[in-house]
């Protein structure tokens, strides 16, 4: 908060537009951002908020309204001339090239090259960028290895290389773009200490994020958008978590998952000791064993890559499991069908919604028939049955509110909460003894994600059980009876939901455990 | 013919036969290294073979020929680059146009140039490519037999070390290879993605080109309907072999070059094995190789997938 300097407004937004067609992404929005401030961007999925940034950053060509940085009024027609003002963005995808060491992409657009008297000779000058890259990261304690490949370093350093790209190009402004998504609890608390450093030297940040914990322990200021339209900029010292989440929804939200109090029941999954491959052959699950009871909710804590894709592909019999065996009530049901393993009774929420959980170019009606259309009523012999089909899709959209109420309209022309529905109700009407959920709230917003987390409840508090995977770690702590932590391929700890601490699990999840383990042995 | 001198000839036939394939092959790793993939190499090969011969039989210059040639291969690239780059298309049935358009076009030239005929008049033996080593070994002994060869072969050769530095020690170099791994990083960098891909697109065709005037202007003297048969497809695969690099795709040239040189080698021996079995070796060897490779070697990630600049 002191290195703010309040006499000098580094970007000033005016009355920002931006239509696409019909559609109003940001409407009138001002925005003022002084030196050395951190300014978090507040908004649900859809809000506008990147929207809004990509306009700084010359992505989009703003409908009406005036930019002006440093005081000067500026036309920011494309990224080079944000690059050009001093204006960087760390987009939440990041841009980096895996094949290429973290030195290639941080020069490439702006390469070092040999140059004998005027003639610049095109060769790439790698060690002369190397030392560039070495100094940029000490002054700023962004440790990377230069030469690393992008594919073989962690997710934390590639940000931590997506920040000195910025930086490299002398950007003054940074933009980061939900940068917390990807990190561990650390690498997040990194993050911070970073972010607070680089405006300790004169750079001033803007962070888009949903996440009110990040925003109350790093910003200065807040600026709260909703559906297109700013409303306040608020100070973060005088406001509390609830303030900020009633601003960003536009209504009082409940924080806190309602739950029965209910005895878990038998073990209805038993996974003993399974091994999984990835695509390149690797072992991905790794010796993995887990039971899972009636009328409990486990969640898989863990970050990305520890083989949680890979053991749900197994569970739901996508991917062969190479060894071990996967028992659902007293039944092996190691590497059958998808088919048989939806019949006896496991049903998946997954991962991507929108490639593995529905056909984007079939109608309501017939994704919700998908894992039954060859049954009755649904189908006769060959035929199909629409009317049947269009009754059971009217009364899904019934019962789970989905909007449009109109089962011709097709998938992809669903919002994301409501494809989210579209898939719980199937599932959730296939009355499964295992419910597979995976990252089912990613990309919602706060509205739909209610939703989700109380099927999910209503779920484990019929007595089934439900096996919640997520990157999003107060997820898995609200909903979960117990958590199960996921590193390398195998379950290092599980935990007493009310007894786990986000500190303690963040050490599991980076393989804190397993190398006290490696130490003692 | 003593066995040595037998070691020589196979050798000699093999690099004469792999050099229109490494010009083909090295277009190849241009512009798929850039995210495009152009099966239409075949079809541009062939153009660059006519053009090749028939700006030879009428120039008498065998240098204007082959850039000519190389010019020939580099236009019909550039309609495949505005299909692909410019227009989204898909990229194989592109390809699968210029397989059309290349010898469609080369066998109506033909018959404009040549009073009706589908093939060229051959060039004379000293209009023909020049053999820069011609004469320094004894003749037939086995240095001459391997080095005596058309300067073609030679700068294949220079090329693939050129294509090497530029993609890997060079700005251009970094940025196609950016660009086909991941055009939307490029983009926000403020890399031009299409001026790129053009750029690698349009090279690709040039290659081609020099590759089927390596064919019709040193490794035979006129242009045929069937002159180019596959050539182009075989030098894709060797660049699926070659793992997109241009000294691997060059390795597994020279080995498709040796196939042909067994072809050419037995066919003049006393073995007797019909002719049509022997010419399928280089086709089978593909078919081998793909089955045995393809889907274990991965290119560039953003290999034939059209860049659109304002979709997320």
């Amino acid at each position: 908060m002191n290195n703010i300097d309040f006499s000098t407004k580094v970007i000033e937004m005016k009355g920002i537009t931006k239509k696409f067609g019909d559609f109003v992404a940001n409407d009138n929005i001002d925005l003022t951002v002084h030196k050395g401030e951190i300014h978090a961007l507040l908004g649900e999925n859809g809000a506008g908020k990147t929207t809004l940034m990509n306009v700084l950053y010359g992505l989009y060509l703003p409908t009406e309204g005036e930019i002006f940085i440093n005081g000067e009024k500026v036309q920011i027609t494309n990224p080079n001339i944000a690059i050009e003002k001093g204006i960087g963005m760390v987009h939440q995808h990041f841009m980096l090239v895996d094949k290429f060491t973290v030195v290639e992409n941080i020069i490439l657009g702006k390469e070092t090259t040999v140059k004998k008297g005027n003639w610049n000779t095109g060769h790439l000058d790698i060690k002369r960028a190397t030392k560039e890259v070495e100094e940029l990261s000490r002054k700023y304690g962004l440790y990377v290895d230069p030469n690393a490949k992008i594919e073989d370093i962690t997710v934390g350093m590639q940000q931590r290389v997506e920040i000195l790209k910025a930086l490299y190009r002398g950007a003054d402004i940074l933009i980061l773009d939900e940068p917390t998504a990807v990190l561990t609890p650390q690498e997040i608390e990194e993050l911070i200490q970073i972010m607070k450093s680089l405006t300790g030297q004169g750079k001033t940040i803007i962070i888009i994020t949903h996440k009110l914990r990040e925003i109350k322990q790093a910003a200065d200021y807040c600026t709260i958008i909703r559906r297109g339209k700013k409303i306040d900029t608020v100070k973060v010292s005088d406001v509390s978590e609830k303030d900020l989440a009633e601003k960003m929804v536009g209504r009082q939200v409940n924080f806190v998952v309602d739950k029965k109090d209910i005895e878990k029941g038998e073990v209805v999954l038993n996974i003993d000791n399974i091994v999984i491959k990835d695509n390149r052959d690797l072992n991905a699950v790794d010796g993995l064993s887990l039971e899972l009871h009636k009328g409990e909710i486990l969640g898989i804590a863990g970050v990305d890559g520890n083989g949680q894709s890979e053991l749900i592909e197994g569970l739901t019999g996508l991917r062969p499991v190479e060894s071990g065996k996967i028992i659902l009530n007293g039944e092996d049901i190691t590497n059958k069908t998808p088919k048989y393993i939806i019949e006896r009774g496991i049903s998946t929420i997954p991962e991507d919604r929108q490639r593995r959980g529905l056909v984007m170019d079939f109608s309501m009606a017939e994704n919700f028939i998908l894992e039954k259309y060859h049954k009755e009523p649904f189908s006769h012999g060959n035929k199909l049955n629409h009317d049947e089909i269009r009754k059971h899709a009217k009364e899904l959209i019934d019962k789970f509110d989905v909007r449009p109420r109109n089962e011709d309209q097709l998938a992809k022309a669903l919002s994301g909460g409501n494809q989210q529905k579209v898939i719980i109700a199937r599932e959730v009407t296939n009355d499964p003894d295992v419910l597979i959920a995976a990252q089912p709230t990613r990309g919602l917003d706060v509205g739909a994600i209610e939703f989700v987390h109380k099927s999910l409840v209503e779920q484990r508090d019929r007595g089934k059980a439900v096996l919640l995977i997520s990157f999003e770690l107060d997820e898995i702590m609200n909903l979960s009876d117990r958590i199960a932590v996921i590193f390398d391929g195998k379950i290092v700890a599980i935990l007493d939901a009310n007894k786990a601490d986000e500190k303690t699990l963040g050490y599991l999840m980076a393989g804190g455990g397993v190398d006290d383990e490696r130490k003692q042995a | 013919m003593n066995a040595l001198n037998d070691l020589g000839l196979i050798i000699g036939i093999s690099l004469m036969y792999a050099a229109p394939l490494i010009y083909t092959a090295l277009g190849g790793v241009m512009t798929e290294n850039s995210g495009v993939v152009n099966i239409g190499l075949e079809g541009m090969m062939t153009i660059g073979a006519f053009i090749g011969a028939t700006v030879g039989y009428y120039s008498g210059n065998p240098w204007l020929a082959f850039l000519c040639a190389g010019l020939a291969g580099g236009v019909l690239a550039l309609l495949h680059a505005v299909a692909c780059v410019t227009f989204s298309a898909d990229q194989v049935v592109s390809g699968i146009a210029m397989n059309f358009l290349g010898p469609g076009l080369s066998l109506f030239l033909s018959r404009v140039f040549f009073e009706g005929a589908t093939m060229t008049k051959p060039i004379p033996l000293d209009q023909k490519m020049p053999r820069p080593l011609n004469g320094v070994f004894a003749q037939n002994s086995f240095l001459d037999l391997v080095f005596n060869q058309y300067a073609t072969v030679y700068l294949a050769f220079l090329l693939v070390f050129i294509v090497w530095y530029i993609l890997y020690k060079t700005k251009i170099g970094l940025r196609i290879r950016a660009v086909g791994e991941h055009p939307r990083a490029a983009d926000t960098l403020g890399i031009d993605v299409y001026k790129v891909k053009y750029l690698a697109v349009i090279l690709s065709g040039v290659f081609a080109g020099f590759g089927g005037a390596a064919m019709s202007l040193a490794a035979v003297s006129n242009f045929r309907a069937t002159l180019i048969s596959g050539q182009g497809f075989i030098a894709l695969a060797a660049m699926i072999f070659g793992k997109w690099t241009p000294q691997g795709s060059m390795w597994a040239c020279l080995l498709f070059g040796v196939a042909q040189g067994l072809v050419v080698y037995l066919g003049g021996t006393n073995i007797k094995v019909s002719s049509q079995l022997l010419a399928m070796i280089p086709y089978v060897l593909t078919l081998i190789i793909l089955m045995s490779f393809v889907g274990k070697v991965t290119g560039p990630a953003a290999n034939g997938v059209p860049y659109e600049k304002n979709k997320e």
